[in-house]
């Protein structure tokens, strides 16, 4: 027996009789996705995972990344903050946007509603009562000049929140760059454009599977080719989270939903290195911050060995996982929002220790509604506070060598990897969600933590434990009303009238014998949205060749 | 959480509008489920007419109505009369979802009889309808 044995069979003998004077609270310590964690780690857990620096760790900025993506991390360059916003039209959601860049936000980030994420426009009899209700309103690309008005896209990053549609969005977004006169290379955002999770988990889709990957992958055919810096897909696990899965499987979805990408890729013809380095991820950073940080520190290592040993990449950039973080919306309580603002510095901590390379705090109200001014300021003040006052910003990945945090780092790639190995054997990621998988394992994850909320097996605070009497009257928030559902529908009548209905028709008869030929997309309806096509003319126009996509009842 | 009676009683889960927030939907469908109820989900991104239908062909006693998007002004008044018309007007109408208080009060009005907010229980869900759902 080693000294460290003996001594630990000594600890643990002083363990059990401590345990028998002061009971442990509870019977079983779990994360808050359930994962039962040790209340120890030593060196043992990690020989155990065979644990080996160089293999496992590396230094930040070199292979695995597991300790991030650049040898000097926020030394170097701040995360990206990076407030999501959108609300009612695109003039007003452009104010927002001045105040948020004037306040200190480094890049923008764009929210759509209902009707936009769905293909419709403000004056469809689908989009009743939702026109700018979660989201900014676009139907044209008059809304988008609008939205971008006065903000030069030269000079800033902008990511946008959209999937179903995301090809006609981004054909609207590069027409305004253009007409602003910006070089194609200095185009600089991300398109999150990561349909899988649509079906998966947020569920604003237009297409079935098949033809929705396709739109995906002529955008990042069109994008590679003529936009070299712009990020062609956000491979998003934030929705599958909030939906209600574990970290695990936010993790191991997101990444395969990522392989699928890539195999969809490579059989289009392109090469691993050509396409990679513009895809980029999105995870949701919620309570349990040891669980967080292990995530994401397991997804820089899965994913940076998937690509070089499976796809054979070679290009470094190709196998970083770059990615956006943002607090668990589903984390925040109508009840005591105040205490909301606590949860996203906590959040953000996690996010930060996770080496993130971009942020959104959510505001304190947006369980009640979208955030007012002042709720969005203290969220990104929070960011603030944690970039300049907490002394973070000097070390990077300063738990790294942590015997907790590296065993629950390989716990949670194991689990990852088990789940990825299942949608390879089902066929990859398409087939796995034409087959309900994710969706029904999410469902049982969702209803699995909803029964231990209410047997008080996990606590949130003011809503089955320290509650109040006290009600959510004396925060102030923001409503959107039904005029601004009636101003849209006026714009597009006008639009109507004043655009050239020949131009339009020609435009979108292209894309359809575009579609109908399996041809890549982008050019075409970069032509129909220059020409005032409406977002639901593109979008009708593809439902007509591709139908569209209707999922069972299933629960 | 199995309660005698319950399962006699079909309850309508729907999704109208919109709004692909079905976490809420899903959970509360197994949840009824488990208590007994005859449960039936209509998917997401229902009109008024769809939910409607559904509600009569199943000749439900509850229709419980999800939503999260902000539209239930819009949405919850044509779902809510056309139901009744079609001849259920005993059902027992639920709201589930980001519903302000002042927009409770008047969906209350239109005669919607109860609005369940984040923070309520599964429990409380149950024994509501187990108490209230029409006896036919």
């Amino acid at each position: 027996m080693s000294e460290f044995e003996k001594e630990k069979a000594k600890f643990e003998a002083k363990l059990r009789e401590s345990d028998k004077k002061l009971k442990p609270r509870k019977t079983r310590f779990s994360t808050w996705s359930d994962v039962e964690v040790p209340m120890l780690s030593t060196p043992a857990d990690l020989e155990q995972d065979g644990f080996d620096y160089s293999r496992d760790l590396g230094f930040p900025g070199e292979f695995p990344y597991t300790r991030g993506v650049q040898s000097n991390m926020y030394r170097g360059k701040l995360w990206t903050m990076r407030q999501f916003a959108g609300f009612a039209s695109a003039a007003e959601t452009n104010q927002r946007f001045k105040m948020l860049l004037a306040q200190g936000q480094t890049g923008l980030s764009t929210a759509f509603d209902m009707p936009t994420l769905m293909g419709y426009d403000a004056d469809s009899p689908r989009g009743k009562g939702e026109v700018g209700k979660c989201g900014v309103s676009v139907s044209s690309l008059e809304d988008m000049e609008e939205l971008y008005e006065g903000i030069s896209l030269a000079d800033i990053t902008t990511s946008m929140t959209i999937n179903g549609p995301a090809i006609v969005i981004m054909c609207m977004y590069f027409a305004v760059a253009e007409k602003q006169g910006v070089p194609r290379d200095q185009v600089r955002g991300t398109l999150q454009n990561d349909i899988l999770k649509e079906y998966i988990a947020q569920k604003e889709w237009l297409f079935p599977v098949k033809p929705a990957v396709k739109l995906v992958i002529d955008t990042i055919e069109y994008g590679t080719k003529n936009y070299p810096n712009w990020n062609t897909v956000s491979i998003s696990g934030y929705h599958i989270r909030e939906a209600g899965s574990t970290a695990v499987q936010e993790l191991a979805f997101t990444i395969a939903d990522g392989l699928a990408y890539v195999e969809e890729s490579l059989k289009r013809g392109m090469k691993v290195d050509e396409f990679a380095p513009r895809l980029s991820f999105f995870f949701d950073v919620h309570n349990d911050f040891f669980e967080e940080i292990a995530k994401f520190r397991a997804a820089r290592r899965i994913w940076a060995r998937l690509l070089k040993e499976r796809y054979g990449a070679k290009d470094a950039k190709s196998m970083m996982l770059r990615t956006h973080a943002q607090t668990a919306g589903v984390s925040l309580t109508a009840q005591q929002p105040y205490n909301n603002i606590v949860r996203v510095a906590v959040q953000g901590l996690a996010a930060v220790f996770g080496g993130t390379n971009s942020l959104h705090t959510n505001s304190m109200d947006e369980t009640l509604a979208l955030p007012t001014d002042e709720a969005v300021m203290i969220a990104l003040r929070t960011q603030q506070v944690l970039a300049e006052e907490t002394g973070i910003d000097n070390v990077v990945d300063p738990l790294g060598g942590s015997y907790f945090v590296e065993a629950l780092t390989n716990k949670v790639e194991r689990e990852a990897l088990e789940y990825i190995k299942k949608i390879d054997e089902m066929g990859g990621m398409v087939a796995a969600v034409e087959a309900g998988y994710p969706q029904n394992e999410i469902a049982n994850s969702a209803y699995h933590f909803q029964r231990m909320l209410e047997k008080k097996e996990k606590v949130m605070v003011g809503v089955n434990k320290y509650q109040a009497k006290e009600t959510a009257r004396d925060l102030k928030t923001l409503t959107i009303g039904r005029a601004v559902e009636e101003r849209q529908v006026q714009k597009l009548v006008a639009l109507r009238a004043k655009r050239s209905s020949a131009a339009v028709a020609s435009a979108l008869a292209d894309v359809k014998k575009a579609a109908e030929e399996d041809k890549n997309l982008c050019e075409p309806i970069l032509t129909a949205v220059k020409a005032y096509a409406t977002l639901q003319e593109v979008c009708d126009t593809l439902r007509g060749v591709y139908g569209i996509y209707r999922e069972d009842g299933k629960f | 959480m199995e309660t005698e009676g319950n399962s006699r009683v079909r309850v309508l889960i729907a999704k109208p509008g919109l709004d692909g927030h079905d976490r809420g939907a899903k959970v509360i469908a197994r949840a009824l489920r488990d208590a007994g109820f005859e449960v039936i989900y209509t998917g997401l991104h229902q009109t008024a007419e769809m939910v409607i239908s559904a509600a009569v062909q199943e000749d439900v006693h509850v229709v419980g109505l999800s939503i999260l998007s902000g539209a239930h002004n819009a949405l919850v008044p044509d779902i809510l009369d056309g139901v009744k018309k079609a001849g259920l007007s005993d059902a027992l109408f639920i709201v589930g979802g980001i519903i302000p208080e002042d927009d409770i009060i008047e969906l209350k009005k239109l005669g919607v009889h109860m609005v369940f907010t984040p923070g309520a229980t599964l429990t409380e869900v149950v024994e509501y309808i187990h108490n209230n759902a029409p006896k036919r």
